[in-house]
């Protein structure tokens, strides 16, 4: 009798609990797409555009310690891109994204743009908008130097690989080397931590942010060449053609004056 | 709510579920073993264990559980599920010792003289006197630390130690539904802590009656 009771109690309070879930999981989606207010309007009213960008990835996004700033590619070309954009009167903000979190901040109107290292795909398009390429880049593989490991040929059954979760390359290495283990991190710094201390036999992302954990610490280097194309874009809420023509169009008169490559060779340099 | 991705990504699902209902299980036990021998030093007539017993409780408990997790996963070759559930024990023993230490404290000090005065050695009276007495006055309190370590068995996500958490954040990145994966994340946590939970309130009913 006694038991009887406690178990419907318990039954009830765990229907409840799921009830209340996702009655809040669902009120909670349809918020973030009913506010489908136009983001390029936004950025004018506010006087600032939001970008989301990396604070842990080398040359491209990278918070200094000693200065408190973030310093790379992605934020002196989103800085050039919004100066090119609205002059002086639109601020530009950054925030802290990771491959995990650029999507969601991206649709529930934390950020305005995403100049985050992010590969343009066909997944993705689904979920945001692209716009034009603004880098090339493609997927490698890091490893101490000496390691066994000088390419994707080597990544066999009992080898672990190190990526980081949301990224196209930990997606792209279990279908390009199926035997090996892949351990997913939060970010780039974990990942290359555990690399570190040898928790992986490689570490796998684009090749430009493995020049960048290379640089940091020279006795990793790059193996293997790269083994895919990826196309970095600049990401935006979906439906917001608007801003994404004006990004372009701003990306493309950056290029015909050459600021563009200024910035690139200030940070990226050819044949590492 | 969009079910597809509970369905389509079941197998994620549950595969985490196991590592974490692994995970928890083995630092449930490890954890209340250990917080049990921390507290009896603690208390212990030996100055020497008690000093044991506070640095180890002081230390752990004022460190966060994420530092912990990361220094036992990096700091040696454990995967990360094992330096999870390790980190996971360490912490939560050090809650657990201090949940015990305040029910044997709170068995009123004549019972142990009585006891000994009857001939009974010190640690023949903690365990046929003292313990039983307090594991009823600690029964709430260890549930509540239980329940904080299911909940916490989410940090071996950070770690690559393929608990629920884990595979939620892979779920998430392939299906970029984000609230409706944590949604279904959190149902599975709850149907392990509300019967943990349920199960504390009648342990803790039947004991009483048995007073």
């Amino acid at each position: 009798m006694f038991k009887k009771k406690k178990l419907f109690t318990m039954a009830i309070v765990t229907s409840m609990a799921a009830l209340m879930l996702a009655g809040c999981g669902s009120s909670k989606s349809n918020g973030s797409e009913g506010s489908s207010k136009d983001v390029l309007a936004k950025i004018k009213d506010d006087k600032k555009i939001v970008f989301g960008v990396k604070y842990d990835t080398r040359l491209f996004g990278l918070k200094n310690p000693s200065s408190g700033e973030v310093e790379g590619f992605d934020i002196d070309l989103s800085k050039a891109l919004a100066k090119e954009m609205f002059g002086s009167d639109v601020k530009p903000e950054y925030k802290e994204v990771t491959s995990k979190t650029r999507v969601g901040l991206l649709n529930n109107g934390k950020v305005d743009a995403v100049v985050a290292t992010m590969t343009i795909n066909e997944e993705r398009k689904k979920e945001v908008d692209f716009t034009d390429v603004y880098f090339d880049a493609g997927q490698s593989l890091l490893v101490k130097k000496g390691s066994k490991i000088t390419g994707l040929k080597d990544l066999k059954k009992g080898t672990k690989v190190l990526a980081v979760k949301g990224s196209t390359s930990a997606v792209n290495i279990r279908e390009k080397a199926p035997d090996t283990q892949v351990l997913e991190f939060e970010n780039y710094a974990e990942a290359f931590t555990a690399l570190k201390s040898g928790k992986g036999d490689a570490l796998t992302t684009d090749d430009a942010i493995l020049y960048g954990m290379a640089e940091e610490d020279p006795s990793y280097h790059l193996v293997g060449g790269t083994f895919t194309e990826e196309p970095y874009g600049i990401a935006v809420k979906k439906g917001n053609k608007k801003l994404v023509d004006a990004l372009n169009k701003a990306l493309k008169s950056l290029k015909d004056s050459g600021e563009y490559d200024q910035i690139k060779s200030k940070w990226i340099k050819e044949n590492q | 709510m969009d079910f597809s991705v509970l369905t389509n990504n079941m197998d994620a699902f549950l595969e985490g579920f196991k590592t974490t209902i692994i995970a928890s299980l083995i630092a449930l036990v490890c954890s209340f073993i250990l917080g049990t021998l921390i507290a009896v030093m603690r208390i212990a007539p030996l100055k020497a264990l008690n000093w044991i017993g506070t640095v180890y409780v002081e230390f752990i408990r004022n460190i966060p559980v994420l530092v912990i997790v990361f220094f036992t996963y990096l700091a040696f070759t454990f995967s990360g599920m094992t330096a999870g559930t390790i980190g996971l024990t360490v912490y939560t023993a050090s809650f657990i010792a201090e949940a015990i230490r305040a029910g044997i404290m709170s068995v009123p000090k004549g019972q142990m003289e009585a006891a000994r005065s009857s001939g009974l050695s010190y640690g023949q009276a903690m365990r046929f006197v003292i313990l039983p007495q307090a594991i009823k006055i600690v029964i709430p309190p260890l549930g509540n630390q239980f329940i904080n370590l299911v909940k916490n068995s989410s940090l071996l996500g950070i770690v690559a130690g393929g608990d629920l958490m884990y595979q939620g954040d892979l779920v998430n990145a392939k299906t970029f539904a984000y609230v409706d994966t944590y949604v279904f994340v959190a149902l599975f946590y709850l149907v392990l802590t509300i019967p943990l939970s349920f199960g504390v309130g009648y342990l803790e009913k039947r004991l009483a009656r048995s007073n």
